[in-house]
């Protein structure tokens, strides 16, 4: 008997359908991966299996785990399936612990829901399957609190949570998507592990191909609500049937960057860059130390070049973009165009920035809402060619919309009218309406789904090769990296690491920091379990 | 004027919220209404129509020996029957729907003053027989202005307080912050009994008084506003482009910051109301004899015998705090995001 049985399973908000008809089944041993885009509806399926919808939502169709149908089930025997016959573990380990609360007693209340068993007991099962999760010091983590953990350990902390009980099943949605990648390697490492220890059967929700192809037995593909393709993993990425599936399986971001002049001159230079932002105590505000977010950065960046800066969240990846264009404040030098950035006074900087821009990465946060698109792009216009006519302000604004590939119609509509791809397109938009030379990219792909990744990658390919740009381009995501840079620095806590060119860093990467980084990109060894 | 889809929703919100939508109507037309007391309640005529001559007593003062020999070249006095009798041979005249204005002392009374409602004082007289009608309607529309005034006048200068607070931070933020908590410990009240017995108070003192104190109210979400604000990353895609400081706040960070202050206002309105209202049921608003609600709480409480004063009082200050509490609730529902139109 299979322990999850799905059978045309479908979520409505009201009339608005938003999954249907999606069938599959799971057994112990197994692990299944359910993948797509934002709003493909997968983490709607994954939350009806337990009764977990947000209130609106309607669930049809049949859902059977563990011989039990929990659609319209009474609440409480949802409460004896939910923990005890599936775990779950959540996107976003912050916020899925409470942050006031130790802890060992909150996987100790998971154990307790569902069985008698006396506190002691309980407390000694929590450090029992903290270490099992990979907690060196198990015993004394039981008291700390979620916010003294790292990322990867509040992840750790929920999957004890989840296997409190033995559950058969574990649903694990997007474990990994808000963890950095050398911390996403050992989560998974970890989960795999489980799921061969006890005989698990796991539901992978994810959108990250590379997991899949790695983690999984089985893949259904969803697309707008519906499963479009399912199959064993190693058919799906061999022979993709559906042309959705092949479109996401050649998501991936291609090309090379265009070749760079050997004589091209240098165009930004920085030296010893510091961004250090001040530490205050006491009732004097004394400065007692410096958190040193960027700690003595030197790069440099010729004309078409692209540099990127890879790193961790935290790392001063965006902050060192920031201090760049004087955006933050720091210390140092930094030379552009012959000019020196940081020194320049206000009205001679104003001057400069309209020959160095930036794309920033949330296009969600980076429009306001409260204009049209027309005045977003031509802000900069504004007040660099205040004195331009309208008619030819209005001409400008609607070639450099073309030139990203939107049409004349978006002048006059708002932010939240687009889709993420198409927002971003309106920030760089913005950023070249001034026919800059130098533009931050800050992660500009990475809040976007992976076939709408390619389409900026390419965006920004033909805008450096037409306009002969140089690039900053700030990411995590070593396979955008690849398509877009000549030359990478690898950034961790403040300093450069490691840099070189492209096909230095990739053949022969030096700093095991990179390494794992290349690992979580390309599926690389190089990484094992251990504490995060 | 194109509106922005965010505004577009927001007023399609309020006018959900129906009892707040019907609420503002009423109160506008209250508000409007009010505006032209002079028109509706005062004890000069309109018009008069004296062998011919058309005037306008209600405009502009009439010279009263105009009307014949037996007066005296002083301004008339309409509530003189011999005044009138002396037109009323020669013409006519148009009186407005109260023939007493908020200071007209009502003669020939058909019981000592306050005297009970009568088809002639529909609220009654207060104790010193002055029209309760006639005494509302100018006593709600200076406590709706004075309101408008003080809220507007504090809020202007909070927000702009708020705003350089947040944006620059730092160092400035942080003198401005304990001045802030210097000044807003400061006895209002004693400094308002002081002052009284240095000046009479009048409505433009007393508003300036009070906005020293007011502006404080908007300045704290005002700050954190532009705090939040000054790093969202379109206020940096902004600076990027090289937008000045001034622009940045007044374009960018400014519309998020209206979003609570407008939420407030309408609570800070009716709060200015029960402000004045309440200095002036202690005696140290508004100078003696002028038409005020808080006047007339007091007179209420001093004549329980006449209950007309109380109730009157009560029934005008709840209802004008009411309904402007209903828009205060479906402003902030509009402004709300999770909100959603259904």
């Amino acid at each position: 008997m299979t322990l999850l049985a799905v059978e045309r399973l479908g979520v409505a908000f009201g009339a608005r359908q938003v999954v249907h008809d999606v069938s599959f089944s799971l057994d112990r041993g197994e692990t299944l991966a359910i993948v797509g885009e934002s709003g493909s509806g997968k983490s709607l399926t994954a939350l009806s299996l337990l009764g977990l919808l947000p209130p609106g939502a309607v669930a049809s169709g049949m859902v059977r785990l563990d011989g039990t149908e929990t659609l319209g089930a009474p609440e409480r025997q949802l409460r004896r399936l939910r923990g005890g016959v599936g775990g779950m573990i959540f996107q976003e380990p912050m916020t899925s612990l409470n942050p006031l609360t130790r802890i060992g007693e909150q996987i100790a209340e998971a154990m307790r829901l569902h069985r008698p068993i006396t506190l002691a007991a309980a407390r000694r099962r929590a450090g029992e399957l903290l270490d099992e999760v990979g907690f060196h010091d198990a015993a004394s983590r039981l008291d700390a609190r979620p916010h003294q953990l790292s990322g990867g350990q509040r992840q750790r902390v929920m999957i004890a949570m989840a296997l409190a009980n033995d559950p058969p099943l574990l649903i694990a949605d997007e474990p990994t998507t808000a963890l950095d990648v050398s911390v996403q390697a050992q989560i998974l490492a970890l989960l795999g592990a489980e799921k061969r220890a006890r005989g698990l059967a796991l539901l992978l929700i994810t959108h990250d191909l590379t997991i899949v192809r790695r983690h999984a037995d089985r893949v259904c593909v969803m697309q707008r609500g519906t499963i479009v393709e399912a199959g064993r993993t190693d058919e799906i990425f061999a022979q993709p049937q559906h042309p959705y599936t092949r479109a996401l399986i050649e998501a991936e971001p291609r090309g090379r960057p265009p070749p760079l002049a050997a004589d091209a001159p240098v165009l930004l230079e920085a030296r010893d860059l510091k961004v250090h932002f001040p530490i205050r105590r006491g009732l004097l505000r004394r400065t007692v130390g410096a958190v040193r977010a960027v700690d003595g950065i030197s790069l440099r960046l010729r004309e078409g070049e692209t540099l990127a800066l890879v790193g961790e969240s935290g790392s001063g990846k965006s902050t060192a973009g920031y201090a760049l264009l004087r955006l933050t404040a720091a210390s140092g030098r930094v030379a552009f165009a012959g000019k020196d950035v940081l020194s320049q006074p206000k009205p001679a900087m104003r001057h400069l920035r309209a020959r160095m821009q930036i794309v920033f990465q949330d296009p969600f946060g980076s429009l306001s809402p409260r204009l049209s698109v027309g005045e977003i792009v031509a802000e900069g216009l504004g007040v660099h060619a205040s004195g331009m006519a309208r008619a030819e302000r209005e001409r400008r604004v609607a070639a450099v919309l073309a030139e990203v590939g939107l049409g004349e119609d978006a002048l006059h509509r708002y932010p939240h009218e687009f889709s993420g791809g198409q927002r971003q397109r309106i920030a760089i938009a913005r950023a070249m309406v001034l026919n800059p030379s130098f533009v931050v990219l800050d992660e500009p792909t990475s809040a976007l789904d992976m076939s709408v990744q390619a389409q900026i990658v390419a965006l920004l390919q033909r805008l450096q090769r037409d306009h002969g740009l140089a690039y900053l381009f700030i990411s995590h995501d070593l396979r955008v990296v690849r398509a877009m840079a000549h030359r990478v620095a690898v950034m961790r806590a403040g300093r450069i690491v490691e840099t070189g060119t492209l096909e230095a860093i990739m053949g022969a990467p030096q700093h095991p920091y990179t390494r794992a980084l290349m690992a979580a990109a390309f599926g690389l060894d190089g990484d094992g379990p251990g504490s995060a | 004027m194109r509106l922005s889809p965010i505004t577009r929703r927001r007023i399609a919100l309020f006018r959900a919220n129906r009892r707040g939508y019907y609420s503002l109507i009423l109160f506008t037309v209250l508000f409007v209404v009010s505006l032209f007391a002079e028109f509706i309640a005062n004890d000069r005529p309109l018009v008069i129509d004296y062998r011919g001559t058309l005037m306008f007593p209600v405009l502009h003062g009439v010279s009263e020996d105009r009307f014949g020999p037996d007066f005296l070249p002083t301004e008339a006095d309409f509530t003189d029957p011999a005044v009138i009798h002396a037109i009323e041979a020669h013409g006519w005249i148009v009186w407005p729907p109260i023939r007493y204005s908020y200071d007209t002392i009502v003669k020939n009374l058909p019981s000592p003053a306050p005297s009970p409602p009568t088809w002639r004082n529909l609220l009654g007289t207060d104790d010193q027989a002055r029209d309760v009608l006639a005494r509302v309607i100018y006593g709600f529309r200076i406590s709706v202005l004075f309101g408008f005034a003080l809220t507007f006048v504090s809020s202007a200068v909070g927000i702009a307080a708020g705003a350089i607070q947040g944006y620059r931070g730092g160092l400035t933020d942080l003198l401005f912050q304990r001045f802030i908590e210097i000044w807003s410990g400061m006895p209002q009240l004693y400094l308002l009994i002081i002052l009284g017995s240095i000046i009479t108070p009048g409505f433009w003192t007393l508003l300036v008084f009070l906005m020293l104190f007011q502006w404080m109210s908007l300045t704290g979400v005002v700050r954190a506003e532009f705090l939040r604000g000054r790093n969202l990353e379109y206020v940096r895609a902004a600076k990027a482009l090289g937008v000045r400081d001034i622009a940045v706040m007044w374009r960018h960070i400014l519309p998020n910051a209206m979003v609570a202050t407008l939420t407030f206002l309408p609570f800070n309105l009716s709060g200015s109301v029960t402000l004045l209202a309440s200095l002036d049921f202690l005696g140290f608003g508004m100078p003696p004899g002028s038409p005020s609600l808080g006047e007339l709480v007091a007179q209420g409480k001093n004549n329980l015998q006449a209950p007309w004063l109380g109730i009157t009082a009560f029934l005008v200050l709840g209802t004008t705090l009411a309904l402007l509490i209903f828009i205060g609730e479906a402003v902030r529902d509009a402004f709300d995001p999770r909100k959603t139109l259904s």
